[in-house]
């Protein structure tokens, strides 16, 4: 049994949740779907650190379905590159179940809350398909699931308010036409190498030399998976979403929806196009990225600052610090593609625990959460406060949180490429980030109205996983050995591709 | 001149569609219209895969006894068949989701719908005032 289930693990972080999510559609009974989903996430948590071991001796497990090879059959790989965002996805996707029960069966109607749990675990399903695939068209097709359930499940947050319903007609239009311009890229890359595997296409490709269907393919792929990453001009359909999707649906988008897409960048321009990296040379559009990404670390904050309703407030947090992440891939030296690896993981953590701390305010008051109810909240939940406070910290970049280091790092390697001038722009950009972390944690502790305190009962299963996540981001603030060293371990192997 | 217009007939068509179909996920305020525009889209990249995969005088790429059988590369049109079924369920799900729309906002016209968001907007901000 047990070679068996190490020998296919590469599938079975996929499957089970496709698998679960199929038996969970057909139940009726709400607590036992979500005791299900549980099960599928944990499952799929378990496999992954199985994975890990496997990786960590082997550095690449290549996985051929239904033992057809390469360039014909579907590949997946699974190496120290992809294992860190597979990890992302399964740990914030095993807590953010533990932690969705509640929301939903509040915020939806009673009889769709195991169809929510189908499509949440289709998501996951979805988002570490994408990760492990090393096939072009394959990936089309998890990008899709993913984006096509997250739609759904975004929309379903209209029993609240029927903006949710705009917000995921948006989020869909916008992603269809980015996994279409993808569709072409791949189409015009495999009329001139025949084949759609991206180990071999990487071989094809600097063969080629000059050839205009290449240079058009890569802007398509590129500009297709940039929409769902919501860099910077095209994340118009992000701050909505999140913040009118149902609270648990915004933690899970929020932590792993767009780190994934950014992996695919990372993918696209390094193991596709890294090995014709001469020809192609990524100087231009690496500027256009760093610009991009400049453009976003402020677009975003300044709208933050002026943002009232705060799950929109963080989504365009989210924005600027998507703006870091792409400004450490366009670097494009080890240090800085290490550094966006080490922001991927750390913005995980913040944003969820951002998120869930948030939306279990919520829950709590029943209410709305902008910058006029939180008023006093702070005193009235103290565990879901100090998780808040915690994680607004670390976004900022405080010692002792994971937002130092990733900061640390970011700017360490800026410095090294590009001289002073973008390290004082990024430390600008984070110190206007404190405007709006300072703005809430002042709400939420120092308000007038706090004097009538009225403490309110904490549920233990909204703020255990919650505790968890706050204290990730302090360890790894602490002791953040594991996810320095796995990025750098990342970023070499992808600049190895790179001759 | 001649060749090159009429040689890749097919590619001046996926073109034109393309354009059509980006152009009316853009322009038009109608959601229903903008989704009939993102199908159109998406048909012109099934038409540019099926255009790569077909080899002039190929048949289908059927087994047969004849070894030296010229057939058309059969992959593309598998993996259109995929982009159909993807197709067909984004098309479904943005009706759905435009009828819903319809009936929470009783249109399905872009700028009536920020319209009533907005006023809804000022009518929550004048009762806050209160």
């Amino acid at each position: 049994m047990m070679p068996f289930i190490i020998k296919n693990l590469p599938i079975l972080i996929v499957i089970t949740p496709l698998m679960f999510s199929l038996i969970v559609a057909v139940l009726n009974n709400n607590r036992l779907a979500w005791t299900l989903s549980t099960f599928a996430s944990f499952l799929t948590m378990i496999f992954t650190i199985l994975l890990c071991f496997e990786v960590s001796y082997k550095s690449n497990i290549s996985y051929y379905l239904g033992n057809w090879p390469p360039p014909l059959g579907i590949e997946y790989v699974i190496d120290r590159i992809s294992i860190i965002p597979i990890m992302i996805v399964s740990v914030i996707g095993l807590i953010a179940t533990l932690f969705a029960h509640n929301f939903f069966t509040l915020e939806i109607d009673e009889k769709l809350v195991s169809k929510t749990y189908s499509l949440w675990l289709l998501t996951i399903a979805g988002l570490i398909g994408l990760i492990t695939t090393a096939d072009a068209f394959n990936l089309f097709v998890f990008l899709e699931i993913s984006s096509l359930s997250a739609v759904a499940l975004v929309a379903l947050g209209s029993k609240v308010d029927r903006k949710a319903l705009v917000a995921g007609y948006n989020y869909l239009i916008l992603g269809a036409v980015g996994a279409t311009f993808y569709v072409i890229g791949v189409g015009l890359l495999y009329g001139v190498t025949g084949t759609l595997n991206m180990g071999d296409l990487a071989q094809k490709i600097p063969a080629l030399g000059l050839n205009k269907s290449v240079i058009v393919a890569f802007t398509f792929m590129m500009l297709g998976i940039m929409v769902k990453a919501a860099v910077f001009p095209l994340h118009i359909w992000l701050p909505n979403a999140y913040a009118y999707a149902p609270s648990p649906v915004s933690v899970l988008l929020a932590a792993t929806a767009t780190k994934v897409s950014i992996y695919i960048i990372v993918r696209i321009s390094y193991t596709i196009f890294g090995s014709s990296y001469e020809i192609y040379s990524f100087e231009s559009l690496r500027y256009i990225l760093l610009y991009l990404a400049i453009l976003a670390m402020f677009a975003g904050t300044i709208m933050a600052i002026f943002e009232k309703d705060v799950k929109k407030l963080l989504a365009h947090s989210s924005v600027a610090q998507i703006g870091y992440i792409v400004l450490g891939i366009s670097l494009a030296t080890s240090p800085g593609i290490a550094s966006s690896f080490i922001h991927l993981i750390n913005h995980a953590l913040i944003k969820a625990g951002l998120f869930m701390s948030i939306v279990a305010m919520g829950y709590y008051t029943l209410k709305r959460i902008d910058v006029k109810t939180i008023a006093g909240l702070g005193r009235q939940l103290p565990i879901t406060f100090f998780s808040f406070v915690i994680c607004a910290l670390s976004l900022a970049g405080l010692p002792l949180t994971v937002g130092f280091i990733s900061k640390l790092y970011l700017i360490k390697a800026a410095y090294m490429s590009e001289g002073i001038w973008l390290p004082f722009l990024i430390l600008v950009s984070s110190a206007l980030s404190l405007i709006y972390i300072w703005k809430l944690i002042e709400g939420l502790w120092y308000n007038e109205k706090s004097l009538k305190i009225e403490k309110i009962k904490e549920l233990p299963e909204i703020y255990l996983p919650l505790l968890v996540i706050t204290f990730l981001n302090v360890y790894f603030g602490i002791d953040a050995g594991l996810i320095i060293d796995n990025s750098f371990i990342a970023s070499d192997a992808l600049m190895s591709g790179i001759k | 001149m001649i060749d090159q217009i009429f040689g890749v007939w097919n590619y001046w068509i996926v073109f034109i569609l393309m354009m059509i179909g980006l152009y009316i996920v853009i322009s038009k305020k109608s959601l229903l219209k903008k989704i009939v525009g993102l199908a159109i889209f998406q048909t012109s990249v099934f038409l540019l895969y099926i255009t790569f995969g077909k080899i002039a005088g190929g048949t289908a790429p059927i087994l047969t006894d004849n070894v030296n059988e010229i057939y058309s590369n059969p992959l593309p049109h598998v993996l259109i068949l995929t982009a159909i079924v993807v197709g067909v369920a984004t098309t479904a799900l943005g009706l759905a989701l435009t009828v819903r729309i319809n009936k929470a906002y009783g249109t399905i016209n872009e700028d009536e719908i920020s319209a009533s968001d907005l006023v809804e907007y000022h009518e929550k901000y004048l009762e806050d005032k209160k």
